[in-house]
């Protein structure tokens, strides 16, 4: 019997906690214009999931987490952001 | 050896109460329900006079106590809580988050009927609504076991190997309300067999080492986590006929673990029930013995998990098994115990003729009469006899 967890039921430790990568989920993906950005934030402020990363200049989505909303791309004011096809979803 | 007892008249809900006070729990959540409120009467009153050092909630509904009680063992405590009936139904999403989460909670619940139709009279459909929940079930014949289990599941549900949630029913009003003579532990007894469990056994939620509890959980490690909690349930019936020998030896009273028998040895016929009627069974078994009729008794005193294999092994070589129901299954239109004796059965290859008895619904005594009647009709089958596979003793 192969176990993953060290625990008896739906308990989880932090540092090693099981993670479920909601990227596999995604059928679009937001793709950012590094030059447009203006920094703003508000994607950042919008993404319902939480997965918007500040890269000093601009914003970016973690596509481990992004579920393809496309949210970012309709706040963002300076039309920076647009979403791309998964190719094969 | 048997420590000093102090010998008490009280009826089953007051037992309870002695038995949660001797537990010494951390929280008590309950929202009265009969015929269980009298038992958080005693509690309240206890907690009100200094004699019980927990955290008393008062809850909006039973949803809400169940949750308490969850919260209380997630952060590393003891809790309690008791219901009846549509109680039981209103926690009904708790009941399950506390099993599949492995929240160690204990939970009395004095059995009563569902609506509809609508009463509020004994039997034992409540516990058996819930009998796939994932929690383990014991049910007493006595208001001194009721005491007496309480102290049994707290062992059995801190245990590390096991960490499940477990309910102790009784019949309502019939224990409940009734009074019989009860040996109150002391104690210092209470508390040397408790030992072994409780708080640092398991995991707790706390901000110095944080976990995450109850998270969302798919595929493989779901299957891992149900796999995880069968396995726990399987085992908890070798520890609590284990657990029978260390009470005897700390108290001085047993129960035969998970199946507690009465002249059964050389019975050519057995009879299956589980609840405080078990009493009257004996009493009907000792009258047809002294007619020729060779019974005996197998009660039940754990539900979930089901003794399958004690119980196969107390039906090998009967002529006949008679199976007593205070609940009606609908879709196998029998007793429940039926369905789960009848699979049991099934493990010693060949067919033992069975008959299956329900009465005692909606608070109707299971009266000597019926189950003399009961014995009887089993003993006919024995003899080759034909009859309904289901017999309502009171509609007869």
């Amino acid at each position: 019997m192969q176990f993953h967890s060290p625990f008896e039921g739906a308990w989880a430790d932090p540092e090693t906690i099981h993670t479920i990568l909601t990227g596999e989920w995604r059928l679009q993906r937001p793709v950012t214009r590094e030059a447009r950005c203006s920094h703003c934030g508000l994607c950042f402020l919008f993404c319902p999931n939480g997965c918007v990363r500040d890269r000093g200049r601009h914003f970016e989505a973690d596509l481990d987490f992004c579920k393809g909303c496309g949210l970012c791309a309709r706040v963002c004011p300076v039309a920076a952001v647009t979403m791309v096809e998964e190719e094969g979803a | 050896m048997t420590t000093a007892t102090d010998l008490r008249v009280m009826d089953g809900n007051k037992a309870a109460a002695m038995g949660v006070l001797l537990c010494r729990p951390d929280l008590v959540a309950s929202y009265p329900i009969s015929p269980q409120t009298p038992l958080l009467e005693a509690l309240y009153r206890a907690s009100a006079e200094g004699r019980l050092d927990a955290e008393t909630v008062e809850v909006e509904g039973e949803n809400s106590a169940l949750s308490a009680a969850i919260g209380a063992v997630a952060a590393g405590g003891r809790a309690f809580t008791a219901t009846s009936s549509m109680g039981l139904m209103f926690m009904y999403d708790a009941y399950l988050f506390a099993s599949g989460q492995r929240v160690p909670v204990v939970m009395t619940v004095a059995t009563r009927e569902q609506t509809a139709p609508h009463t509020v009279s004994s039997g034992q459909q409540d516990i058996m609504m819930v009998k796939e929940g994932g929690w383990i079930q014991i049910v007493a014949e006595s208001c001194q076991e009721i005491l007496d289990s309480i102290l049994v599941a707290y062992r059995l549900a801190e245990d590390p190997t096991i960490q499940l949630p477990v309910n102790v029913a009784y019949d309502g009003y019939y224990l409940s309300h009734l009074s019989e003579a009860v040996r109150v532990p002391e104690q210092a007894a209470v508390d040397r067999f408790l030992a072994p469990v409780g708080q640092g056994k398991r995991p707790v939620l706390s901000a110095a080492a944080p976990l995450t509890f109850g998270a969302f959980i798919t595929g493989d490690l779901y299957t891992e986590y149900r796999y995880k909690h069968c396995q726990a349930m399987q085992s908890a019936l070798d520890l609590v006929d284990a657990l029978d020998g260390e009470f005897l030896a700390a108290f001085g009273r047993e129960y035969g673990g998970s199946v507690e028998t009465y002249r059964a040895e050389d019975a050519e016929i057995l009879m299956v029930g589980m609840g405080s009627h078990c009493g009257t069974l004996q009493v009907a078994v000792d009258a047809l013995r002294a007619q020729g009729v060779s019974a005996g008794v197998a009660r039940l005193r754990m539900f979930r998990p089901f003794p399958r294999a004690r119980l196969a092994a107390l039906m090998r070589g009967r002529k006949a098994v008679g199976v007593l129901d205070r609940s009606v299954c609908f879709g196998w239109g029998s007793g429940h115990l039926f369905v789960d004796v009848k699979a049991a059965a099934a493990d010693l290859g060949g067919a033992i003729p069975m008959v299956n008895f329900i009465g005692g619904l909606a608070g109707t005594d299971l009266r000597r009469e019926m189950l003399e009647r009961a014995v009887r009709a089993t003993a006919a089958r024995a003899r080759g006899d034909q009859g309904p596979e289901v017999v309502w003793l009171n509609l007869e």
